[in-house]
């Protein structure tokens, strides 16, 4: 998993097929992240997302729980569309910043 | 029922099959000529249905769950997921959004999201016995599209 930080601001980079079987380690990596780097931002990138389940929310909530622990914000990034169609079904706008990939332009 | 095709998968209860079963599906429902949106949309309805009896029906043992995709006249794609786990106590309860009786990597989505990505679905389930779920969507055909 690939991240930067950056003054204060931590990217994490998510990638290929988030579902029940990834989501603890992805969501262990994510934590030990936020835990080493302390950020007051961290943004989840989701440009290499390739498919989301619900499993994925369980990801942000828990991120957006962890972050608000050290007073800090979470904003999810480059969201393609079916990620997206998930992460708004469960309603997470209303918890997190999101916003969704620009079209490609070819 | 009359159907013009069928597959029907049987797998153990391991989460490394999440991804198999819902990329089976979407490859069998490709024939149905879907959008990106449709295959999305039944991807992600599988993987939470799978994921359900690998979490719920067998929470410490590895059962047997099975597949069954059928194509029903009018391009319905109709898909039954079956276990003989332990069953759901509360269904009316399970299907609540943000319900979870799952660990903290759960969100209790899984039966919302299924009911919003289909255009039907059904959950029967007995104590002991076993839950199946129902699914059915209607892929548009190309020249129906808006």
């Amino acid at each position: 998993m690939t991240s930067f930080l950056q003054d204060k601001q931590l990217t994490i980079a998510l990638c290929g097929e988030i579902d029940h079987h990834s989501a603890k380690t992805t969501m262990q990596e994510v934590g030990g992240k936020i835990d080493l780097y302390l950020p007051l931002v961290c943004v989840l990138d989701f440009r290499d997302v390739s498919f989301m389940d619900s499993s994925g929310i369980a990801i942000v909530i828990h991120t957006v729980r962890r972050m608000r622990e050290l007073d800090g914000k979470v904003r999810l990034e480059n969201i393609p569309p079916q990620p997206l169609k998930v992460l708004k079904a469960a309603g997470i706008e209303k918890i997190t910043q999101i916003q969704e990939r620009s079209p490609v332009t070819k | 029922m009359k159907y013009e095709n069928q597959i029907q998968l049987s797998f153990p209860s391991k989460s490394v099959n999440e991804g198999f079963a819902r990329s089976a599906i979407a490859c069998f429902a490709a024939q149905m000529d879907p959008t990106m949106d449709e295959l999305g949309d039944i991807k992600t309805a599988v993987s939470e249905a799978v994921t359900n009896c690998i979490v719920h029906a067998y929470p410490n043992e590895i059962g047997d769950i099975t597949v069954r995709a059928r194509i029903l006249p009018d391009n319905i794609l109709d898909i039954v997921i079956k276990d003989r786990g332990r069953g759901i106590l509360d269904v009316e309860m399970a299907r609540k959004p943000m319900y979870t009786t799952g660990g903290m990597e759960r969100s209790g989505m899984g039966f919302t999201i299924m009911e919003s990505f289909m255009s039907e679905l059904k959950v029967n389930s007995q104590t002991g016995k076993g839950t199946t779920v129902h699914m059915k969507r209607k892929i548009v055909r190309r020249g129906d599209r808006s």
